[in-house]
C-alpha cells in the first residue's frame, strides 16, 4: 500500500479514473438539467451558475451532456478493450503454445492487420455497418487486438519450454489447463499495462469518429460528438469547444498515468 | 545487400494477399449489393437495369470469382469508377495522394528535427528543470486530441486573430499570385494542420532518444572517450548519439499508418483536399469503389513504408543484413 502512494503517476492516475467512473455513475444525481433538455430561451448560453458550463445551440446544458457523455465513453473505452484482451489472448496463446503452422499463420495475420492504418479501416466498417454505440465498441475491439495478442504470444513462448510446465505435463494436465492457469497468469501483468493504455486509445477513437459524425450519433452524448457540434459554433461559443475537448484530454493523460504508473509498480 | 531486399521483398506476399483478402472481405460485409445506393432511391430504376449494373459491377458472380477479378484489376490499379461522381477512382485518388503524402512527408521531417533535439537535451541533463519540462511538454502533445487542438487554434488563430486562413490549402485568388506568393499562401494554409502533427508526434521520437541516450551515456565506451578529453559536444553528438539514430528508421516506419489515419480528421478540420479527407467524404457517401481502393493503397503504402525502413536499417547495420530471415 505505502508503494502505491509513492508511485506518484498511478496514484495521480487512478485518483482521476476513479473520480471520472463516479461521476459516470452519479450522473442523474449530478447533472442539474436532463442532457436532452431543449431549451429555445436560453440557446449559446456562456457558462452561468445556472448552466455552469453552458449551453449548446438547443439550449442543452453542457455540463448534463458532458457527465452523460462520460458514460459512453467509458463504456466505449473498456468494452472496446475488453473485446480485443480477449482476442489478443486467444491468438497470443495459440500462436505462443501451439508454434509452427498456427503460429505462422497467426503472426501474418498480426502483421497484415498492422497494415491497415486502424482508422482507415474503422471508418471503412462504420460506412456499412450502422454507427450506433454496440458497433462502434466492436468494431474498436476487432481491429486492436495485435498488440495484446504479440505481448501473450512471446511470454508465453519463454515460458512454455520451462521446467514447471513439464512438471505439469507430468502430472497429466492438459494443453487448456496449463495455457489458462499456469501459463497465462505470467502474462497478466503487461497485459493489463497495455489494456490500461488501451483504454486511452479507444476512447481517443471514439471521440474522434463522433467528432466526425460517425460515432455516437445523437442525440446520445458523447464528447466527440459535443465537439462536433461545436465546429458550427467556432468563435462564438467557446464553451462548447474548450470543455469536452478538456474531458477527452484529462481522460488519456490519466489512462495514460495509471499505465506508466502499473508498468513502474510491476518491476 | 541485393540478397537481402529480394528476401525481404518476398515475405510481402502473403501481407498483400491477406491485405486485398481483408479489404475486400470488409467492403462485402454490407448487407445487400453495394449498387444499392444507385437504385433503391431511384424509383423509375427498372428491375433489368438493376440486374445490368449488378453485371456491369460483376456482383451476379460468386464472390470468389469477384475477388479474383477485383485483384486482377487492382495489379492494375483500376478500382472501378466513383459511384458518386462516374469518374475514375485511381484519378480521385491521384491527385489527392501527393497531398496527403507532403504534408506527411514535412510533418515527419519536422518532427525528427525538433524532436531528437528535445531528446538529447532531456537526456543530457537528466532528471533536470529542463527535462521535466520537455516531458510534459511531448507528453501534453501526445495525450491532446488532434481535432480538439485544431478546433481552439482554429477559433483563436483564424478567427479571433485572423493570423492563418481556417479553411482549404490555398486561397480563392491563388492562381494571380507568382511563385513567391503561392508558396507563401500555401504554408500559410498549411501552417496549423504541420503543427498539430509535430506536436502529437514528438513524444514518440524525443522518449526514445532520451531512453536509448541515457543508456549510451553510461557505457563503458564513452567514459574512455570522457577520460580521453573530448568535449562533451563530441561525445554527445559523435559517439552517442549516432548509436541511438539507427533505430529511429524503424520508428518512422512505423509510425506511417498512424500519420495517414491522422489525416482523415486533420484534413476534415482544415478542408484540406487530401487523401483523408476524400476518404471521409467517400464514407459519408457510401461510395464504396473509393473506400475500397483507399484502404487498399493505405495499407500497401504502409507496408512499402516498412520495407524501405527495413531496407534503410539493413543498408546502415551490417548486423541485420546478414541475419538468417
Amino acid at each position: 500500500m505505502k508503494e502505491l502512494l509513492n508511485n506518484k503517476p498511478l496514484f495521480i492516475g487512478a485518483l482521476l479514473v476513479v473520480l471520472m467512473f463516479l461521476v459516470a455513475i452519479l450522473a442523474p444525481i449530478i447533472s442539474m438539467h436532463e442532457y436532452d433538455a431543449i431549451d429555445s430561451e436560453s440557446i449559446l448560453q456562456p457558462p452561468s451558475p445556472s448552466h455552469i458550463l453552458g449551453t449548446d445551440q438547443l439550449g442543452r446544458d453542457v455540463f448534463s451532456r458532458m457527465i452523460y457523455g462520460a458514460r459512453v465513453s467509458l463504456s466505449v473505452g473498456i468494452i472496446a478493450v475488453g473485446i480485443s484482451v480477449l482476442i489478443g489472448i486467444l491468438f497470443g496463446a495459440m500462436a505462443g503454445f501451439y508454434g509452427g503452422i498456427i503460429d505462422k499463420i497467426i503472426t501474418i495475420l498480426i502483421d497484415i492487420m498492422l497494415c491497415f492504418p486502424v482508422l482507415f479501416l474503422i471508418l471503412s466498417i462504420v460506412a456499412i455497418l450502422e454507427p450506433n454505440i454496440y458497433n462502434i465498441m466492436i468494431i474498436i475491439g476487432l481491429t486492436s487486438w495485435m498488440g495484446q495478442a504479440r505481448l501473450v504470444r512471446a511470454e508465453i513462448l519463454s515460458l512454455k519450454e520451462r521446467e514447471f510446465i513439464l512438471a505439469e505435463r507430468v502430472l497429466g494436465a492438459s494443453n487448456f489447463r496449463i495455457i489458462l492457469f499456469h501459463l497465462l497468469p505470467n502474462a497478466i501483468g503487461p497485459v493489463l499495462v497495455s489494456a490500461v493504455l488501451g483504454v486511452a486509445s479507444a476512447i481517443l477513437v471514439e471521440s474522434g469518429l463522433s467528432f466526425l459524425g460517425l460515432g455516437i450519433q445523437p442525440p446520445t452524448p458523447s464528447w466527440g460528438n459535443i465537439l462536433s457540434d461545436a465546429k458550427s459554433s467556432l468563435g462564438v461559443a467557446w464553451w462548447l469547444s474548450a470543455f469536452p475537448g478538456l474531458a477527452i484530454f484529462i481522460t488519456i493523460i490519466s489512462y495514460n498515468l495509471v499505465g506508466e504508473g502499473l508498468k513502474k509498480y510491476l518491476k | 545487400m541485393l540478397n537481402y531486399i529480394l528476401k525481404r521483398s518476398l515475405s510481402l506476399i502473403p501481407l498483400l494477399i491477406g491485405i486485398t483478402l481483408i479489404s475486400f472481405v470488409v467492403i462485402h460485409l454490407a448487407p445487400g449489393k453495394t449498387t444499392d445506393i444507385l437504385t433503391n432511391l431511384n424509383p423509375k430504376v427498372s428491375l433489368e437495369a438493376r440486374a445490368k449494373l449488378n453485371t456491369i459491377y460483376g456482383l451476379d458472380k460468386p464472390l470468389f470469382t469477384q475477388y479474383k477479378d477485383w485483384v486482377k484489376r487492382f495489379i492494375r490499379l483500376d478500382f472501378g469508377q466513383s459511384f458518386l461522381d462516374g469518374r475514375r477512382v485511381s484519378d480521385k485518388i491521384k491527385e489527392r495522394l501527393p497531398i496527403t503524402l507532403s504534408i506527411n512527408i514535412i510533418s515527419i521531417l519536422l518532427i525528427l528535427l525538433i524532436g531528437i533535439p528535445l531528446g538529447v537535451i532531456s537526456s543530457v541533463k537528466q532528471d533536470s528543470l529542463t527535462d521535466k519540462f520537455i516531458t510534459i511538454f511531448v507528453f501534453i502533445g501526445f495525450a491532446i486530441p488532434s481535432f480538439w487542438i485544431a478546433l481552439i487554434m482554429m477559433d483563436i488563430f483564424c478567427i479571433k486573430l485572423g493570423w492563418f486562413p481556417a479553411l482549404g490549402m490555398v486561397s480563392l485568388d491563388f492562381e494571380d499570385f507568382n511563385f513567391i506568393g503561392k508558396a507563401i499562401d500555401i504554408s500559410r494554409h498549411l501552417a496549423l494542420p504541420i503543427f498539430i502533427y509535430v506536436f502529437g508526434g514528438l513524444a514518440g521520437i524525443s522518449r526514445y532518444i532520451r531512453q536509448s541516450m541515457i543508456q549510451i551515456l553510461n557505457k563503458p565506451y564513452i567514459l574512455t572517450a570522457r577520460a580521453k578529453g573530448l568535449e562533451q559536444n563530441v561525445i554527445i553528438y559523435k559517439h552517442a548519439l549516432r548509436n541511438s539514430l539507427l533505430p529511429i528508421i524503424t520508428l518512422l516506419g512505423l509510425s506511417i499508418p498512424g500519420l495517414i489515419s491522422g489525416s482523415v480528421i486533420i484534413e476534415s478540420v482544415f478542408a484540406i483536399p487530401g487523401m483523408g479527407r476524400l476518404f471521409f467524404e467517400s464514407v459519408m457517401a457510401r461510395d464504396y469503389p473509393v473506400i475500397m481502393g483507399i484502404l487498399t493503397i493505405g495499407a500497401i503504402l504502409t507496408m512499402i513504408g516498412n520495407l524501405l525502413a527495413d531496407i534503410c536499417y539493413a543498408y546502415a547495420d551490417p548486423r541485420i543484413r546478414y541475419q538468417k530471415l
